[in-house]
């Protein structure tokens, strides 16, 4: 029985363990903002929203409304300004709309009891923590950050070796790739 | 079944605890060392991050957990939240057989001859309950050196013209410096301080059955995968449950001390493993359960000589709550200054300590330990972008290319920075759980100037292109260095023990933790609780000689 109880409740099935498709596409576009791809890899690409996913099941449950209502609600707010979904806009577009939500710039009935400033640091925050912390929690897939950073992994000493070497063949810029 | 009597409990298997448990089970006396957390190993944990002890967003890996523990703190509008352990202002302590000795960076520090009469050399300080020790460095100095050689300690002070005075060299040959350690000796030099390499409780070479370091990055926040960090669970714990007089009872919180109506200890009430409630009885009981711990547990121990907790008639159980007030400075470096030699901190300047007619206090300067990658995303200078292409940028470019220069400034003992139990929201196994509020002495924000100033200083001389200070504020949580709910003193109306640990009102009841410290040096406090812990023990020992204690 792999289908979570979580999942069975709710009439879409969903590949992710709380969140919907189209909340992950929305986060893919934001944490890609937070964590740029350019020589290395971005925020998408190291699953940092499967590391969000997979914390709102467990420590970070107490997250999930904020993330569930949150979502919505940007969304609503990105196509009442621009008439277009946040995942369609350019990325210079999407910077300018994550500058305006971080200085607290996002009105509506949603952002009046909520933060918009607090509601986009928690993402940020979040999203670091994917990025920069161990893949046992799900992001920071094959430790790119840690290559990124020129950090030996496993940091046992005389043992040091890289695993996963597969994020070049992602990497839009990486010359092997022929772009 | 009744659990068999015994001489003493023993609350909480961290540095104090861990050590009087030793010392009691060696002198004989049967023991149950009590901790509400268990064993650890480093396997458990790997090297990561997110619930490191250092930076826990997830959880904190080495206790406690958040599903059973919690407080509560000032919600900065005259109410109070609730707040859980990995929170900042829950003021975590591990919760684990040997608790913060198991993952802290394990600096060694002996305190200065002047930290025990500060208000003899300073004055009174207004604002403050700065007050002398009831005792002196020089009685305290043999225990420093016990302390030293049974968990062991490297280090070598000949460099340090301001080392407290010391009978024997320390035990093992101090580490060499690694990159960062290099650039600031020189540095140091050239402003005319004095740099000398940290001691460390921490094998440089192979020491009492234990291996040498390995130099790990994760060592700070995790706990060793050799053994060779010294902690109490890998040298007096094991000391003391092989005499056969100690059981260490694990997973088991302890939630009251019985008291009688004769204003005796007869033991202690608490949850065992299962969550089912028990009674321990003992002759005597010793709380270590750290500053904000033991005054919960005391508080919560009312009894008809003593309705406001154990030994808190005069109302002083859980005031005067210190820890360290972090100041520093951070310096961006052209080149790579980053060589991946653990634990990272390794050098130290003593010179700002107790030695500015116009700056009481001080502390002491250090490199810091490494700063891991998800750390190190908000060590910034202040107006970076936090996000995007420049966080990013900034990421790969300057981790390899900082050095953060830290010290724990020496707080003021301030009355009105406490803990208190909540009057009514109480944890998992309906025990009040503990609050925490006040706020620092004004003398702390100008000292930490003064020492931040210093830092930058120290920085910008060893190359820095860029630099800036990193200042804390008034408002602050006591976790790691947390001390002074229990002061010990001479005076029963202005402190809770005497100088031995012993409470005035309650004389079989004993504190051995940072709750003892009248105040709480410009250093890590480590190696002073383990020190106290001897200190006690060995008082414990030799009133039990006379049999004072036994109960009826």
């Amino acid at each position: 029985m792999l289908i979570s109880f979580n999942t069975a409740c709710r009439n879409k099935i969903s590949r992710w363990r709380y969140l919907e498709e189209e909340e992950i596409s929305l986060l893919d576009a934001i944490v890609e903002q937070i964590i740029p791809t350019d020589d290395f890899p971005g925020g998408k690409w190291a699953n940092v929203s499967n590391f969000i996913d997979k914390q709102l099941n467990t420590y970070y449950r107490k997250h999930q409304l904020a993330y569930r209502e949150g979502l919505a609600a940007f969304k609503k707010t990105v196509i009442q300004m621009k008439a277009k979904k946040f995942e369609e806009l350019s990325f210079a577009e999407q910077t300018a709309m994550l500058e305006k939500i971080e200085a607290g710039e996002f009105y509506g009935d949603y952002w009046k009891d909520h933060s918009p400033a607090n509601f986009f640091d928690m993402i940020r925050q979040h999203s670091l923590q994917g990025f920069y912390g161990s893949p046992a929690h799900g992001g920071n897939r094959g430790y790119i950050s840690y290559h990124m950073l020129g950090l030996d992994y496993p940091n046992v000493i005389g043992q040091n070796r890289y695993n996963d070497l597969n994020w070049r063949k992602y990497n839009p810029k990486f010359p092997e790739n022929g772009k | 079944m009744a659990n068999k009597h015994v001489n003493a409990v023993v609350i909480g298997a961290g540095a104090g605890g861990g050590v009087v448990a030793k010392e009691l089970a060696t002198g004989d006396l049967t023991v149950v060392l009590f901790e509400r957390g268990r064993w650890h190993t480093f396997d458990e944990h790997g090297d990561d991050e997110l619930t490191s002890q250092r930076t826990s967003p997830l959880k904190c890996g080495y206790g406690p957990d958040n599903e059973r523990n919690w407080r509560m703190a000032p919600d900065g509008k005259n109410g109070w939240t609730k707040v859980f352990p990995n929170e900042w202002s829950y003021g975590n302590n591990a919760a684990c057989v040997g608790s913060g000795t198991v993952s802290y960076g394990a600096m060694a520090w002996r305190y200065q001859p002047e930290d025990f009469h500060l208000k003899t050399k300073y004055g009174t300080v207004p604002g403050s309950t700065l007050d002398d020790w009831p005792l002196s460095y020089e009685e305290l100095e043999p225990y420093y050196e016990k302390a030293e050689y049974e968990l062991g300690v490297a280090g070598d002070p000949t460099n340090d013209p301001y080392v407290p005075p010391r009978k024997k060299p320390y035990p093992m040959p101090a580490f060499s410096f690694n990159r960062e350690g290099i650039i600031l000796e020189k540095a140091a030099k050239r402003l005319g301080l004095h740099p000398f390499p940290i001691p460390m409780l921490r094998n440089s070479v192979p020491y009492n059955g234990r291996a040498a370091c390995i130099r790990m990055r994760t060592c700070v926040g995790f706990a060793c995968p050799v053994g060779a960090k010294a902690g109490t669970q890998n040298t007096v714990i094991p000391v003391a449950l092989k005499t056969g007089n100690c059981e260490l009872r694990i997973n088991c919180m302890v939630s009251e001390i019985i008291v009688d109506d004769r204003g005796k200890a007869k033991g202690i009430k608490y949850f065992d493993a299962d969550n089912k409630l028990q009674e321990q009885t003992s002759d005597l009981v010793v709380v270590s359960a750290s500053a904000s711990e033991t005054a919960r547990l005391l508080l919560n121990s009312r009894s008809k000589l003593f309705p406001k907790g154990a030994g808190n008639n005069n109302g002083w159980v859980g005031k005067n709550i210190q820890d360290h007030a972090y100041t520093g400075a951070y310096g961006l470096f052209e080149d790579e200054v980053y060589d991946d030699v653990g634990p990272g901190a390794c050098i130290a300047i003593n010179d700002f300590n107790h030695r500015f007619s116009d700056i009481i206090g001080g502390g002491v300067l250090c490199n810091e330990f490494i700063r891991m990658p998800y750390q190190f995303t908000s060590i910034r200078p202040s107006g970076s972008r936090m996000w995007g292409k420049d966080h990013k940028d900034f990421q790969k470019k300057n981790f390899k290319r900082h050095i953060a220069i830290h010290g724990p400034v020496q707080e003021m003992p301030v009355f009105e920075k406490m803990v208190e139990v909540d009057p009514v929201v109480r944890d998992f196994w309906g025990i009040p759980v503990v609050r925490i509020s006040g706020f620092r002495h004004d003398n702390d924000i100008k000292v930490t100037h003064f020492l931040a100033d210093k830092a930058e200083a120290w920085l910008k001389e060893a190359g820095a292109i860029q630099t800036w200070q990193s200042v804390p504020g008034k408002q602050s949580t006591p976790s790691q260095h947390q001390s002074g709910t229990c002061r010990m003193g001479n005076d029963p109306k202005t402190s809770v023990t005497n100088r031995y640990g012993q409470l005035h009102e309650i004389d079989n009841i004993f504190i051995a933790d940072g709750s003892l410290h009248v105040n709480n040096g410009g250093y890590n406090p480590a190696l002073t609780i383990l020190t106290l812990g001897y200190w006690v023990g060995d008082h414990i020992i030799e009133k039990w000689k006379g049999t004072n204690m036994k109960s009826n």
